[in-house]
């Protein structure tokens, strides 16, 4: 292997970093007595490392400030979530016929993409909600352009589902940063200018049914569906954003289907 | 008390760290740790093994990045810190690493923090930043090369804005 020799700059910083399989330390070694630049770009990169350890290394070591006790905090937790499924449990029992679907609904976002998702997708959801003038990039009249452009963006098809039936407009649509790369994000406005927004993106989490959280002022239904991620945000009104999720979520799993 | 929890209440201290580090501000980075603390607890019953240490590093680097996002879209109310007030005086007049740190576009910033300062390897820390692990590297040689020519005295470089 005519490599076999040289040392390649990744190589030094895995011997920095201990990341350098053992059969490689002595090459890098050797290599180091003969490349003095070589040699001081790794005692450079060593003394940075040293200079971050001596700067906050101690921060460990300090006592750990009550506000981070965990103790603490899963007692309040167990408290708010006690208090989530009485509400639940009430929500239920007024709903009736849609029982299943609720109890569903509780659940908290896991620990993966998904909980990022729904807290980006709200966060963008306060954020572009009370714009006025500049809601989006591209108007709802261009729709096919619309989906187009997010679809290329996003790497895979995404839908601006049609939900008029529900009394909703598409506003328009722009593209953002999400956890996992560019995310498509539709706005719907209704008749009395309240907003609803859908916010997809690539996920390499498995396929989930609708689920809801909840914030203050405003609240979401979620789902993954062949490795997209949704999430419908809106003013916290259970049902009505149920509706509307449920729309999209049919939508959505018909064009799949269809394969379209 | 769970596994789980045992397992998060020992990560407590080096996310303080990683988060000092990162913020350059205790009350700041102690708000995030609280934050990143909250979430993984809110999903105890949904975690059925894996890397716990590396999933709060992933949590906690998520949240961060989303308060230098909303800094930046709120510029006017951002204020610029002039160092770690707790430590700047140590430093006057010289060239300081805290300086440098600040100095990296984030993604290298943490890449740097996690594997020298959080001794996490590579493949955990592409885990965390959700990218391949040639990302990561390529983001360590870029932190390292300018942290060089920061503390080398060479005019900063103006940091990327994403």
């Amino acid at each position: 292997m005519i490599d076999h020799l040289n040392v390649s700059e990744d190589e030094l910083h895995a011997y920095v970093d201990g990341e350098l399989p053992a059969e490689r330390r002595g090459v890098v070694e050797s290599w180091l007595t003969t490349r003095p630049e070589d040699a001081a770009k790794v005692t450079a990169w060593r003394k940075q490392a040293e200079l971050i350890q001596a700067r906050y290394g101690a921060v460990a070591d300090e006592e750990i400030p009550p506000r981070l006790d965990i103790g603490r905090m899963a007692c309040r937790r167990r408290n708010a979530w006690i208090a989530a499924a009485a509400a639940a449990a009430l929500v239920t029992f007024v709903a009736g016929g849609l029982i299943g679907w609720t109890v569903r609904g509780v659940e908290s976002p896991s620990p993966s993409d998904l909980s990022r998702f729904t807290a980006d997708a709200l966060e963008a959801y306060r954020l572009y909600v009370v714009e006025v003038r500049h809601p989006v990039e591209v108007p709802g009249d261009q729709r096919p352009h619309l989906v187009e452009w997010l679809s290329k963006r996003v790497g895979s098809p995404v839908l601006a589902p049609q939900l008029e039936k529900m009394g909703l407009k598409l506003v328009g649509g722009r593209l953002l940063p999400g956890p996992t790369g560019a995310t498509a994000f539709f706005m719907y406005e209704g008749p009395s200018g309240e907003r609803f927004t859908l916010y997809c993106g690539h996920t390499g989490d498995r396929e989930t049914a609708l689920r809801y959280t909840a914030g203050d002022q405003n609240a979401a239904y979620y789902w993954v569906d062949q490795n997209v991620a949704y999430v419908l945000s809106g003013p916290a009104e259970r049902e009505k954003l149920r509706d509307i999720a449920q729309a999209a979520y049919e939508q959505i799993d018909t064009r799949q289907q269809r394969g379209g | 008390m769970s596994e789980f929890r045992q397992q998060i209440e020992a990560t407590i201290p080096a996310l303080r760290r990683y988060a000092r580090a990162l913020t350059r501000d205790a009350e700041t980075a102690d708000e995030i740790v609280q934050d990143t603390l909250v979430r993984a607890l809110r999903s105890e019953h949904l975690f059925h093994g894996g890397n716990v240490r590396a999933w709060l590093y992933t949590i906690l680097t998520n949240l961060n990045r989303n308060r230098l996002r909303s800094i930046s879209r709120r510029p006017v109310l951002a204020p610029i810190k002039e160092g770690d007030a707790a430590t700047a005086g140590a430093d006057t007049g010289s060239r300081d690493i805290a300086r440098a740190l600040e100095e990296l576009a984030e993604e290298q910033r943490t890449a740097l923090l996690l594997v020298v300062l959080e001794g996490l390897t590579y493949r955990e820390v592409a885990e965390v930043q959700g990218v391949p692990i040639g990302t990561v590297m390529s983001r360590l040689a870029r932190a390292r090369l300018q942290i060089k020519a920061y503390l080398d005295g060479e005019r900063p470089t103006l940091r990327r804005v994403k």
